[in-house]
């Protein structure tokens, strides 16, 4: 198989994995504390690189989602005891383990295979140059990788849909149905962290944001239910992989930059063309309001003369 | 390294001299107009904006084909303002929030910037070779032509500040009150907007788009732990920006191959955790003392009123009581209680008396005889003007008697015109 299929499809399951978790962060309203956990697990994935030596490890995937579930509790408490407000607790605690990060691999430069550049915008264009052999074809061992975590997330998502639609759409039917909101933010955290750090070697940190936030608002914005929901902001990314591959391709540039730049356009799109909440469906919606109006107010008008 | 260190102190190297200069200035106008969007809960845009100017840059790059500064910055300007009204027409005009809104701008104007940057990069063109530092900033790197043109727009940022502080001020807190006293409210916002792409477009050229955010959020915020005035907000805001500036551009320069952007970002997030932790009033520390000190006043106080109603009882104010007995009248865990009363006794509102028991001085009588008082006016209070039924109002009596101030206590009296008896049938004592 060439190349270009098997960054499509890692890009595909890249921006799947992130689409399916970011949705929910989309519907909650805390898009940017996913923001936030993209850039901090930075200093963890550092970190583990440092003790493990390798990319792919359980353990690594382990430690970042301890960072970012400790950067949704810093969040919390300097927002909570600090008294700060919520954007700037945010923005005060991603920088600061960002530029940890960034220190660390300076500091460690020899020691971890990892520079800045990847850390922007991953290596998607070279996944195909670590392969290994399965049932006698070479797979690119980053497809097994993000094929297990979209699995997981899929049955993550599966599992507790009933859970985790009540804790976004009805915080307290949830209280009074006993299903405990704190306790569901963390574990939506913890998954984002995991969902993080495994795509962040294809598409690197500000990228992961473009395929948390863009598929699910995307897709919130052609569909009113949940389900629905989650297949478009599925087939968004497909979508946007395929998309981002040929324009990469067109303009000689980088993939996943290109792939947020597809999924831009195609909430664009959405956003003045969706049939059900598009601005330009709205207009008219509205035009014939008026006109319904003014046309019952004509014949009111002709009945009394 | 002595001597090292003090060339750095007095700025002796003239390229060292550039890179901190440079630093300093950068941090000033960030940080001072990072006030006015933390303020407005705008901190967060500022994010999305230093990641928008990436496409900015690389466009004017491609017209005009050299790293001319003016001509990225006008760049940087143009399409970080056009993120900004796009954010705005999106929350406007859809069901989209502005989490979302600043996420999707944030991400996908930078991806365009990583793209054509990237495209640049592999055609070749010449020179183009430190277009990257704007990732994550060029401090070190930084020519005495930058620090003029940056440093310059920094100076002009400050200027304008300073001249339209007082509608700025009236803007960021109350924009209905503004338009109501006919101030020209959609332009400042709109100036205040201008003026955060500006800061931005400076301050990227120290730390780099994705670390911008510190530069806007994290001097502000650890000046607002110190006061509640504008003014001095922004200056502390200024001289923490300028003081990380420095000092990270000290860190980097102490180890090579040490990034200034993210040091500066790390010794700004030093000063706000020192904020956040020390800060007189609104400090975490200084909140746990205050909340500490309540708890103790409080269960002093009622240790007082306690010894002071079982003197009611018996007739005998200052007659020794055991802890037990004590204890019969106001359940209070033996050791607290023990507690309460040694300090107590350092005060000199009870004494020590042979077999473990404790006497009220006068000055307790006095004392438990004020909370006391206190206590059953506010029930007074709460049935007579609030019209709560007798049997409601201790609990809230019983909390508000220890904030009572004594011109509060004054009012009451005259508003009750001194009553004889409580709710409870119970006589209030007066002095």
């Amino acid at each position: 198989m060439d190349a270009a299929f098997w960054i499509i499809l890692t890009g595909t399951l890249a921006g799947a994995s992130c689409a399916l978790v970011g949705s929910f962060l989309v519907l909650r309203k805390m898009s940017m504390l996913g923001d936030a956990i993209s850039h901090a697990v930075l200093p963890g994935i550092v970190i583990a690189f440092l003790m493990t030596g390798s990319r792919s490890s359980i353990p690594m995937l382990l430690g970042a989602a301890l960072f970012g579930l400790l950067t949704a509790f810093i969040v919390e408490t300097l927002h909570r005891k600090g008294k700060l407000q919520q954007d700037a607790s945010i923005g005060v605690t991603f920088t600061w383990l960002f530029a940890i990060g960034v220190i660390l691999i300076s500091r460690y430069t020899g020691m971890v295979d990892l520079d800045q550049d990847c850390v922007l915008y991953g290596e998607i264009a070279y996944v195909t140059l670590d392969t290994v052999a399965v049932w006698g074809v070479q797979v690119p061992s980053a497809i097994l990788t993000l094929g297990g975590l979209f699995i997981v997330n899929l049955l993550f998502v599966g599992v507790s849909f009933k859970e985790l639609k009540i804790t976004a759409f009805d915080p307290s039917l949830a209280l009074s149905l006993g299903i405990s909101a704190t306790l569901w933010h963390y574990v939506l955290m913890g998954m984002v962290s995991m969902t993080t750090v495994a795509t962040f070697w294809s598409v690197g940190a500000i990228l992961v944001v473009a395929m948390l936030i863009a598929p699910g608002a995307t897709a919130w914005l052609l569909t009113d239910r949940l389900r629905s929901m989650l297949l478009y902001s599925l087939l968004l990314s497909l979508a946007s992989a395929i998309g981002g591959y040929y324009l990469a391709v067109a303009l000689d540039g980088s993939i996943a930059g290109a792939m947020a730049v597809v999924s831009g356009i195609l909430f664009a799109l959405a956003l003045f063309f969706s049939p059900t909440h598009g601005i330009l469906v709205r207009r008219i919606r509205l035009r014939r309001v008026v006109e319904r109006e003014a046309k019952i107010k004509g014949g009111d008008a002709a009945l009394q003369s | 390294m002595n001597d090292s260190l003090f060339d750095f102190l007095v700025l002796r190297d003239l390229s060292t001299r550039t890179v901190v200069i440079g630093s300093m200035l950068l941090g000033i106008g960030s940080a001072a107009i990072g006030c006015f969007a933390l303020l407005r809960k705008r901190a967060l845009v500022g994010d999305a904006v230093a990641h928008s100017v990436l496409p900015g840059i690389a466009i004017a790059f491609l017209i005009v084909g050299s790293k001319d500064p003016l001509a990225l910055m006008v760049g940087a300007v143009v399409t970080g303002w056009f993120s900004m009204i796009a954010m705005d027409y999106i929350v406007r005009n859809s069901r989209i929030r502005e989490d979302a809104a600043i996420g999707l701008a944030l991400s996908v104007f930078f991806g365009l910037g990583i793209l054509l940057l990237t495209h640049i990069q592999h055609t070749g063109a010449a020179n183009q070779s430190g277009l990257d530092k704007f990732l994550f900033g060029q401090a070190a790197s930084l020519l005495a032509r930058d620090v003029a043109v940056f440093g310059s727009v920094s100076l002009i940022l400050l200027l304008v500040l300073i001249v339209t502080f007082k509608e700025l001020k009236v803007v960021s807190f109350d924009p209905d009150f503004t338009r109501a006293i006919g101030f020209p409210a959609r332009f400042l916002e709109l100036l205040l907007t201008t003026l955060l792409v500006v800061a931005v477009v400076a301050g990227i050229q120290a730390v780099g788009v994705v670390l911008m955010a510190a530069m806007l959020i994290t001097p502000a915020a650890a000046a607002r732990y110190w006061t509640e005035r504008l003014g001095v907000m922004i200056l502390l805001a200024s001289l923490f920006g300028i003081l990380s500036g420095y000092v990270g551009a000290f860190i980097s320069y102490l180890e090579p191959h040490m990034p200034t952007g993210p040091w500066i970002v790390v010794v700004a997030s030093f000063i706000f955790f020192v904020s956040l932790l020390s800060a007189p009033k609104r400090g975490v520390i200084a909140q746990l003392l205050r909340r500490r000190k309540n708890v103790r006043v409080t269960l002093e106080e009622n240790i007082l009123k306690t010894m002071h109603r079982m003197g009611e009882a018996d007739r005998e104010m200052q007659d020794p009581r055991s802890i037990s007995e004590i204890q019969n009248y106001r359940s209070i865990p033996a050791a607290v209680l023990q507690r309460g009363l040694l300090r107590l006794a350092s005060e000199g509102y009870v004494t020590s008396q042979p077999n473990k028991k404790w006497s009220l001085t006068t000055q307790g009588v006095v004392e438990g005889a004020r909370i006391t008082r206190l206590h059953r006016l506010w029930e007074v209070y709460l049935t007579e003007y609030v019209r709560i039924a007798p049997d409601h109002v201790h609990d809230d009596a019983e909390s508000i008697e220890h904030v009572l101030t004594p011109e509060l206590e004054v009012e009451l009296q005259r508003l009750l015109q001194r009553p004889a008896i409580d709710p409870h049938q119970q006589t209030i004592p007066y002095r």
